[in-house]
């Protein structure tokens, strides 16, 4: 069944001639990339090598600084959303993401999952009831819902940071994005929450498309069935997780996969 | 083993010559602190001690008689709570709008930092500068005359940057992270700034207002060609009346009546002080009540 949805539908996002200029230093150069519907895919590489910036690249997060620049084109579920015509907005609802850094907003648990269904659910009558099973729900799916119930007014800053971290992922389920976008998402965690949140992320395998940054190489063949290998700016590599792991094509791939470089 | 390590850890002659430059140092900068605060401490106390046995209730409420030498400073009072509750009205709607969109909408490019830089020459602008430009401008060419409402807009000129700079260091004071974390949900741009980044800041934004509170009642040069009058024994009844006003005043009757008792000038001064003080005090206490539930 997985195959079929393969096939027929289009990649989650697919980057064509993508070139990216931080002023006049160029971060990214002539990205073509398909990421496949409902896997999850891991982008891995040396510091510097523009991961983070192509992530970045996929919800526009990039363009809140004035001096960057791009040309080529990025499509999500075959549009491109660097076209004119295209709501920034709507992009982000659509291709949410996680930071680094768990960034909770300094509002209670609560306020913070129905935060983003707040903002677009404007005009529509909502029901307490209504809003509280959203949360419910959002908490759950993130196997948070346990620990928190009995304290959704309680500041959403004081949790630890492996639950932060869920939180800030269960915040963009109201919203009903389609493609995360995670930034070294474990980075901040314990090995412990580290392990939480990764058995967190298979959970949420197949309901969307998950592009997962990381430095950690382990993490990347526990978790994605598909690697993306980067390096200054170019993708080098790209194939089912196990085969980039233990058949790289290229050499960069293999000798960074075997710690030569990092 | 005991030689071993007392030979390990014995000093030096540089150790010692280490030990003296820096007890020398430390003792130089605590004089230097020393100094600072020696001219606050002296005039205090004379302000209190000459100035203390004037205040009264009656000195307070009073309109000041015989040729001020004597009486009350209460038209002086109220025309100075007049005078700063308008430059505010005035200057925190502008000043905390400029910064928001300086912090939260501006492009870093050259013509945002040609802009702060203006802000920030625009701050060091001597107030006898800004008084001309008062009487310039709201005075003779807007024709509000010699009022209370020349005399505040010159204030609030002039205190603009001070609002803008503590507004914007309140903004950008609100992390990164809160903005990134509002984007991704979709939120636009105002409704990130509205329902995160002001409630945020607006502690800061507060602290920036009563300081510029603290420094607008004491300013004189500003105020005294735009519309503080020298002696007024009747209250201000609008924004376009003339109104005394206790910075003005204390160098009136400092300065130009010869015959008021030496105590008085120490009276006002101390009540003008008190006032400043006490808004300081208020300020510091607020960004202390606030940093106590920060939620970050």
């Amino acid at each position: 069944m997985a195959e079929s949805v393969a096939v027929s539908a289009p990649p989650a996002i697919a980057t064509r001639g993508l070139n990216l200029w931080y002023g006049d230093f160029q971060a990214l150069f002539e990205v073509n990339l398909d990421i496949r519907q409902g896997i999850i895919t891991s982008l891995i590489g040396p510091s510097g090598c523009g991961k983070s910036t192509l992530l970045r690249s996929c919800n526009r997060m990039t363009e809140r600084l004035g001096y960057v620049r791009t040309t080529g084109s990025i499509e999500i579920l075959g549009q491109d959303i660097y076209a004119p015509e295209v709501e920034l907005v709507q992009v982000r609802k659509q291709v949410g993401m996680v930071f680094q850094r768990p960034n909770p907003l300094p509002l209670s648990i609560r306020d913070n999952i129905s935060f983003g269904h707040r903002l677009h659910a404007r005009g529509q009558r909502v029901s307490r009831s209504g809003r509280e099973e959203l949360v419910e729900e959002a908490l759950r799916k993130v196997l948070l819902w346990d620990t928190v119930k009995d304290r959704l007014d309680a500041l959403a800053t004081e949790l630890s940071l492996e639950e932060q971290q869920k939180l800030c992922i269960a915040r963009l389920l109201p919203v009903k994005p389609a493609v995360l976008l995670m930034d070294e998402p474990c980075s901040a965690l314990d090995p412990k929450g580290t392990e939480a949140v990764e058995e967190l992320i298979r959970e949420l395998r197949g309901e969307f498309t998950i592009l997962i940054v990381t430095h950690n190489m382990a993490q990347a063949r526990r978790t994605s069935e598909e690697t993306v290998f980067m390096l200054i700016g170019k993708v080098i590599e790209h194939g089912p997780t196990d085969d980039v792991f233990l058949n790289p094509q290229h050499r960069q791939t293999a000798d960074y996969i075997e710690g030569r470089y990092g | 083993m005991t030689s071993a390590s007392e030979q390990l850890f014995a000093g030096t002659s540089l150790n010692a010559r280490d030990r003296r430059v820096e007890w020398l140092v430390r003792n130089l900068l605590g004089l230097m602190t020393a100094l600072l605060i020696l001219p606050v401490v002296i005039i205090m106390t004379l302000l209190v001690v000459r100035g203390g046995p004037v205040i009264s209730w009656e000195f307070l409420t009073t309109a000041p008689v015989d040729g001020m030498t004597a009486g009350g400073i209460f038209p002086a009072l109220v025309g100075t709570v007049w005078l700063v509750a308008v430059a505010l009205v005035a200057s925190v709607p502008v000043g905390v709008a400029a910064a928001v969109y300086l912090s939260e909408y501006a492009p870093d490019n050259w013509l945002t930092r040609a802009i702060n830089l203006a802000i920030i020459n625009l701050a060091g602008v001597p107030s006898i500068v800004h008084a001309l430009f008062g009487v310039g401008a709201f005075v003779l060419f807007f024709r509000f005359g010699t009022s209370i409402l020349a005399a505040s807009l010159t204030l609030a000129v002039m205190t603009l940057p001070v609002v803008i700079v503590s507004t914007r260091e309140a903004l950008q004071a609100v992390p990164r992270a809160f903005r990134e974390a509002c984007w991704n949900m979709g939120a636009t741009r105002w409704q990130t700034i509205r329902r995160i980044v002001l409630p945020n800041a607006v502690s800061g934004i507060l602290t920036g207002v009563i300081l510029e509170v603290s420094r607008t009642s004491g300013e004189t040069a500003p105020i005294m060609f735009t519309g503080a009058a020298f002696f007024l024994p009747f209250l201000p009844q609008g924004v376009l009346d003339q109104t005394m006003a206790m910075s003005l005043h204390l160098f009136v009757i400092a300065t130009q009546v010869p015959d008021a008792p030496d105590a008085l000038p120490f009276g006002v001064a101390l009540v003008l002080i008190s006032m400043v003080l006490a808004m300081n005090a208020l300020s510091i206490g607020f960004r202390v009540y606030v940093r106590g539930r920060k939620k970050w």
